[in-house]
């Protein structure tokens, strides 16, 4: 019963951050339209551009995903072990076959996204299929597949599209104000002053705001895909090795950034960190020894 | 005094219809996933005729082996519910099993590239037996226990609700069958 509670709490996220996003674009526009002296047709054209963006997104992130991180779709021929793997890992979810892209990239890590699991996409490094073995192999996707049933992969979709979009107007604006500001006339009063403090602190705020989000859908459903893959393939050990092994490699994934690093099994930026309690606070995973220690004890 | 009790008649009304749907879907569901099975079986029925001609080609007097797998596999074919194909399908892997021992005896056979790939597409298909089984009990569990809940264990046995059979294995079935060489 609880993956069904699962699925729909992910379905009505999904559209509440499309409509957040929407609200936010459209308050931090009219916000800076009334510091930089801009009129109200801006705000109903930030509007509009929000709304189709947000919709664009919803069906487009994995395209979207898959290009940033530079994945390529292979064929049964190309790899018929993983390709087997996967098949049957999805029949016992009960799931369609997913489409399998493979990036090449020396440091082992996996991701799963895709709107619905018609639309699912699996894909794993070269350096999984190195390092890994079958059993290992089989709790990574096993642990992916459960993303897509659940439906994390089309939240996290969105998430990254409208949080990286965030994030990138967020420093657009910042620039815009430094640069910008000073050509308007001085001395249009204290509405005008009040206003452009505003908008600083949407400047400062913005990126802060799009990592909560991010945060507040990512970190619990790692633990909830462990275990739910572990249900899958009913041997939690080869999960907990194969995490043991990805975590063990402190190579960081190239083509990962802070967009979509939640979207990997385990956290691609590593090797940047020096871990103060602030910086964990904004971790997009939970501890890998946590999730390890569970999956142990199961 | 009548509006109170049709109030009490309707919410009743509404709660079946809502209990119907939700055992209706649940049993949809096992439904599906039993026709995954069934998938994977036609798979494996449909290439044990090549196999068996495979082998005859090299060892033609195992001839009691090969009758016994023809007949288990007509009778996997012909089986009815879930009951009956898991036993079929269990008897059948125990005799592929001595037939792919029997297969050590000649190295002829071992090393052909047809009986490989054969092989290799046999334990596949099991492998995927297993793994949709996996997913049918699971929805049977969730059917079953749905309708031994009280209060809708009531409601079901009116509706004429059965519960759903289990599609069993023995626990050394399990394991697919390997073949060292």
């Amino acid at each position: 019963m609880e993956i069904y509670q699962a699925i729909s709490a992910n379905k009505n996220k999904t559209w509440l951050i499309m409509f957040l996003f929407v609200v936010f674009i459209t308050t931090v526009v009219y916000v800076f339209s009334k510091a930089l002296g801009y009129g109200l047709p801006l705000v109903g054209l930030a509007l509009i551009f929000a709304g189709l963006t947000s919709f664009g997104s919803f069906y487009y992130s994995d395209k979207l995903v898959l290009a940033t991180a530079n994945a390529k779709p292979i064929k049964k021929d190309d790899n018929p072990e993983l390709f087997r793997i996967v098949e049957n890992l999805s029949i016992g979810e009960g799931l369609p076959m997913p489409k399998i892209y493979i990036m090449n990239e020396p440091s082992p890590n996996a991701f799963a996204t895709g709107r619905d699991p018609n639309h699912a996409v699996v894909c794993v490094t070269t350096g999984l299929l190195e390092r890994l073995d079958k059993i290992e192999l089989e709790g990574v996707i096993a642990h992916e597949l459960s993303h897509v049933k659940n439906y994390d992969t089309r939240l996290m979709g969105i998430v990254t599209i409208l949080v990286g979009f965030i994030a990138i107007a967020a420093n657009f604006f910042m620039r815009s104000l430094w640069f910008g500001g000073d050509r308007r006339e001085r001395g249009g009063g204290n509405i005008q002053m009040i206003f452009l403090l505003i908008g600083i602190m949407f400047a400062i705020l913005s990126p802060i705001i799009a990592t909560l989000i991010q945060l507040a859908v990512s970190r619990k459903r790692e633990y909830l895909a462990d275990a739910s893959g572990s249900l899958l393939t009913r041997y939690p050990e080869g999960l907990a090795s194969a995490l043991e092994k990805i975590s063990s490699d402190k190579r960081p994934v190239r083509s990962a950034s802070n967009a979509n690093a939640h979207l990997f099994i385990i956290n691609p930026l590593r090797g940047k960190d020096a871990k103060a309690w602030f910086s964990s606070l904004f971790d997009t995973h939970p501890p890998v020894a946590d999730r390890i220690k569970i999956l142990r004890s199961m | 005094m009548a509006i109170p009790i049709i109030i009490i008649i309707a919410a009743i009304l509404i709660y079946v219809w809502f209990v119907y749907n939700s055992l209706i879907t649940s049993k949809v569901r096992v439904s599906e996933a039993f026709s995954q099975i069934d998938v994977q079986l036609k798979r494996r029925t449909d290439l044990i005729p090549n196999l068996l001609e495979t082998v005859k080609g090299y060892a033609s007097h195992e001839k009691n082996l090969f009758e016994k797998i023809t007949e288990l596999r007509s009778t996997l074919i012909s089986a009815k519910g879930a009951k009956e194909k898991a036993e079929a399908n269990n008897m059948l892997s125990e005799t592929l099993k001595s037939l792919f021992a029997v297969a050590e005896n000649y190295p002829d056979l071992k090393a052909s590239q047809n009986f490989l790939e054969l092989q290799n597409e046999l334990t596949d298909t099991e492998n995927k037996i297993a793994y949709s089984r996996q997913f049918y009990n699971s929805n049977v569990m969730e059917y079953n226990t749905k309708l031994q809940v009280f209060p809708t264990v009531t409601f079901a046995r009116l509706l004429r609700f059965q519960p759903a059979e289990f599609f069993g294995a023995e626990e050394k079935d399990k394991e697919p069958v390997k073949v060292k060489f």
